[in-house]
C-alpha cells in the first residue's frame, strides 16, 4: 500500500476576518526551537499592515458599540474553541517553544483560562476604572472607560499562545480592535489562533494578524495616523524606541515594551485593559 | 431645434427611422473584449511622481457632489469651501473643478465659490429618474441656469430610449441644451462660470448606464446625446448600482473619441458615482489617456463625479508627502 501524501497547511495572514497572502507575495521560513523545517509563513508587508489597519477601523464601531456583555460572550466562545482544538494547539506550542508535551498542555490550558478570565471582566472594567466623582457644584459627575480605537500590538517573541493571548485579550474585551504583528520566530500557532478567531462569532476585523519581520512592519503601525495607541511589548529596545517617536506625531498611547522576561502565568491584574481606555466624563446637572 | 444642427449628423436626425438605423448601425461592443481592455488597463502601476502628478490632476477633475434629499444650505456651503480649498493646511493642492448640487442650492453654491474659479453644476430635468414632461425638464433647467450654474448635468429619458424612441430622447436633449443657452445671458456675466468664456451653460447627459442593460445600449446612449448637442456625456446619477465601471467609461471615451474624429469636436465624459479611493481614480485616468487620448487629461474634457474620492486623494497626497499613512480624523466629514 502507497503511503499517503502529506496535506500541509498554507499559513497566511488573517485580515478582516478574510486569509489572505501577503499582497509582496512573500514568506519566510519557520523553524522549530531546534532548528528543523516547519513551514513557509506568510511575511507581511506595510501595505498589508495598511489593509490591516483598513479593516480594523471598519469593525471598531460595531466592536465598540456592541454590550460588554455580549462582547464576553465573544471572548468566552473564543476559549470554547480553543478547548476543543486544545491537541493541535499543544502539538504546535512543542515545536514552536520546544517545550515537553506535559508543559506545553499547562501553558495553552493556561491560554484558555486567560481567554476566560479576561471575557468576565467585559462588564466589570467599568465599575472598577470608572467612578462618580465630587465635584464643588451641584452636579453628578461620572467617569467611565471607553475604547482607544485601533491598536498596533507588537507580540512577545516567547509564549507563541499564552503570550499572544495575553496581549490580544485586554485589547479587544473592553472595545478596541487591533493589529497584531506575531511573533516573528513562532508565527504558527498565531494563524492557528486565527482560524480559532474566525470561527467564533467574532466580527471580521476585530483581530488582525499578520506574521513577518516586527522591525519591517511596526515603524509603519506606529507611524499610521489612523492607529490610536501602540503596544510595544514584543519589540526589542531599538525598535521600541523609533515606533515610540513616530507615535509621538500623532499622541498614540504607548505601552512600553517590559524591562526583563514577563512570565505569562502570574495574573495579569487590569494593567493592560487599563493602557487602552480613554477615561469619559460627564457632568450632568442635578435637578430638572 | 433639430434644424440648429450644423453637424455632419443634422439628416441623422430627421426621424426616429434615420435615428435608429444610425444607432443600430454602430459597430456592436465586445463585451468580453471591453471588460478584458479595461481590466487590462487596470493594472498599470502608477507609483511616485507619476503618482504625485495623477493625484493633483484628479483633485482638479473632481465634481464635488452632494445630492441628498437632506442637503441644507450650510451644507453645500461647506463642500464649496472645501472644492475651493480642499486641503486648508495645503495650498499647494489645487481646487476642485466643480461643485454638483440640486436646483434649489444653485445660488447658495455660486455665492460660495464666487471668484474660485470653482464651477457650479447643477442637476436638472427630473433628477435622477427623468420622469416627468418636457415642459419641466425645460423649464427646471432654465431656472438653475438663471441661478447661475455654468453646467447642467441633464439624465435622459430611459424609459423612451429602451422603448426605442430615441427622436424622444434627441429631442429632450436639444431642447434642454437650447435651455441652456437661452437661461443663461446677463446672469452669466458675475457667475462662477464666468471663467468659461462663454455664454451657454455646458450641457452634460447622463445615460445611467446602469439602467442601459448592454453595452451596446451605452455606445447608442453616448452617440445619440453627442450628436443632440450635448458638451459632456456622463455615466451615472449615482442613485443607481451599478453606477460609473471601467468598461462602460471604456465604451464612452472609444465613442468621444470616435465623435472628435469624424467632427472635430471634443465632447467630455464624466464617470460618475462609486469611484471612492484614489486606485480607482488612477485606473480611470489611464483609461482616458489609452482611450481618448492625453488631450482628454483636461478637467474640461474629464471630470470624476464624486463626494468621499477627494479625501482619499487628499489623504494618499499626504502619505506622499508625509511618509506615514494619513487618517480619515485628520480630514473633514461630509
Amino acid at each position: 500500500m502507497s503511503e499517503r501524501l502529506v496535506v500541509r497547511k498554507t499559513y497566511k495572514l488573517f485580515v478582516g476576518g478574510a486569509f489572505p497572502r501577503s499582497e509582496s507575495g512573500r514568506s519566510y521560513v519557520v523553524t522549530s526551537a531546534k532548528g528543523d523545517f516547519l513551514a513557509n509563513a506568510a511575511r507581511a508587508s506595510r501595505k498589508d499592515a495598511r489593509d490591516a489597519v483598513a479593516a480594523a477601523r471598519k469593525a471598531f464601531p460595531g466592536w465598540s458599540g456592541a454590550t460588554a456583555y455580549n462582547r464576553g460572550q465573544i471572548l468566552y466562545r473564543v476559549a470554547e474553541m480553543l478547548e476543543g482544538r486544545r491537541a493541535q494547539f499543544v502539538a504546535e506550542v512543542v515545536q514552536a517553544d520546544g517545550v515537553a508535551a506535559k508543559k506545553a498542555g499547562e501553558l495553552v490550558d493556561a491560554a484558555i483560562d486567560r481567554l476566560v478570565w479576561y471575557a468576565g471582566w467585559s462588564d466589570k472594567i467599568g465599575a472598577v476604572l470608572g467612578s462618580a466623582n465630587p465635584v464643588a457644584g451641584p452636579y453628578f459627575n461620572l467617569s467611565s472607560p471607553e475604547p482607544t480605537g485601533v491598536v498596533a500590538v507588537l507580540a512577545p517573541p516567547m509564549g507563541p499562545l499564552l503570550g499572544l493571548v495575553s496581549v490580544i485579550a485586554p485589547v479587544i474585551v473592553t472595545g478596541n480592535t487591533c493589529v497584531v504583528v506575531a511573533s516573528e520566530r513562532a508565527p504558527l500557532p498565531s494563524i492557528t489562533l486565527a482560524e480559532v478567531l474566525a470561527t467564533s462569532d467574532l466580527p471580521g476585523g476585530v483581530v488582525n494578524i499578520l506574521t513577518g519581520h516586527q522591525a519591517e512592519i511596526a515603524p509603519w503601525l506606529a507611524g499610521h495616523m489612523d492607529v490610536n495607541a501602540i503596544d510595544l511589548t514584543g519589540a526589542t529596545p531599538e525598535l521600541a524606541v523609533t515606533c515610540e517617536e513616530s507615535a509621538a506625531e500623532n499622541l498614540k498611547r504607548v505601552l512600553r515594551p517590559p524591562a526583563g522576561p514577563v512570565d505569562w502565568l502570574v495574573d495579569p491584574g487590569t494593567e493592560r485593559m487599563a493602557a487602552f481606555l480613554e477615561t469619559k466624563t460627564v457632568w450632568h446637572p442635578i435637578g430638572t | 431645434m433639430v434644424s440648429t444642427l450644423t453637424t455632419p449628423f443634422a439628416e441623422v436626425a430627421t426621424s426616429n427611422a434615420s435615428l435608429r438605423a444610425f444607432l443600430h448601425g454602430l459597430p456592436g461592443v465586445d463585451r468580453v473584449g471591453a471588460d478584458a481592455r479595461a481590466a487590462m488597463l487596470a493594472t498599470r502601476s502608477i507609483k511616485t511622481t507619476a503618482k504625485g502628478q495623477a493625484i493633483d490632476l484628479a483633485i482638479g477633475m473632481v465634481d464635488l457632489t452632494t445630492l441628498e434629499g437632506a442637503d441644507t444650505p450650510g451644507k453645500v456651503r461647506a463642500m464649496c469651501a472645501k472644492a475651493v480649498r480642499p486641503d486648508p493646511a495645503d495650498p499647494s493642492v489645487p481646487s476642485a473643478a466643480a461643485v454638483c448640487v440640486y436646483p434649489d442650492l444653485v445660488a447658495t453654491a455660486v455665492q460660495a465659490v464666487e471668484g474660485s474659479g470653482v464651477k457650479v453644476a447643477s442637476v436638472a430635468t427630473a433628477f435622477p429618474s427623468g420622469r416627468s414632461s418636457l415642459e419641466v425638464k425645460v423649464a427646471e433647467t432654465a431656472l438653475a441656469v438663471a441661478a447661475g450654474a455654468s453646467e447642467i448635468d441633464m439624465v435622459i429619458d430611459r424609459g423612451a430610449f429602451l422603448a426605442g424612441d430615441y427622436l424622444k430622447v434627441f429631442e429632450e436633449i436639444a431642447a434642454v441644451k437650447a435651455a441652456c443657452g437661452r437661461a443663461g445671458g446677463a446672469q452669466r456675466e458675475n457667475g462662477a462660470g464666468g471663467a468659461q468664456g462663454e455664454q451657454a451653460a455646458h450641457l452634460k447627459v447622463i445615460l445611467e448606464t446602469g439602467e442601459l442593460a448592454t453595452y451596446d445600449n451605452v455606445r447608442r446612449a453616448s452617440w445619440l446625446a453627442m450628436i443632440a448637442g450635448g458638451d459632456f456625456i456622463k455615466t451615472s446619477t449615482g442613485k443607481v448600482s451599478p453606477a460609473a465601471t471601467l468598461p462602460v467609461t471604456l465604451i464612452m471615451l472609444e465613442a468621444v473619441r470616435d465623435f472628435a474624429r469624424r467632427t472635430g469636436r471634443k465632447i467630455g465624459v464624466k464617470p460618475a458615482g462609486g469611484i471612492r479611493t484614489t486606485k480607482d481614480a488612477i485606473k480611470y485616468l489611464v483609461l482616458v489617456n489609452e482611450t481618448a487620448g492625453p488631450d482628454w487629461l483636461d478637467p474640461d474634457l474629464f471630470r470624476l463625479g464624486a463626494s468621499s474620492l477627494l479625501n482619499d486623494l487628499l489623504m494618499q497626497r499626504q502619505k506622499m508627502a508625509t511618509g506615514r499613512y494619513a487618517g480619515p480624523d485628520y480630514f473633514t466629514l461630509d
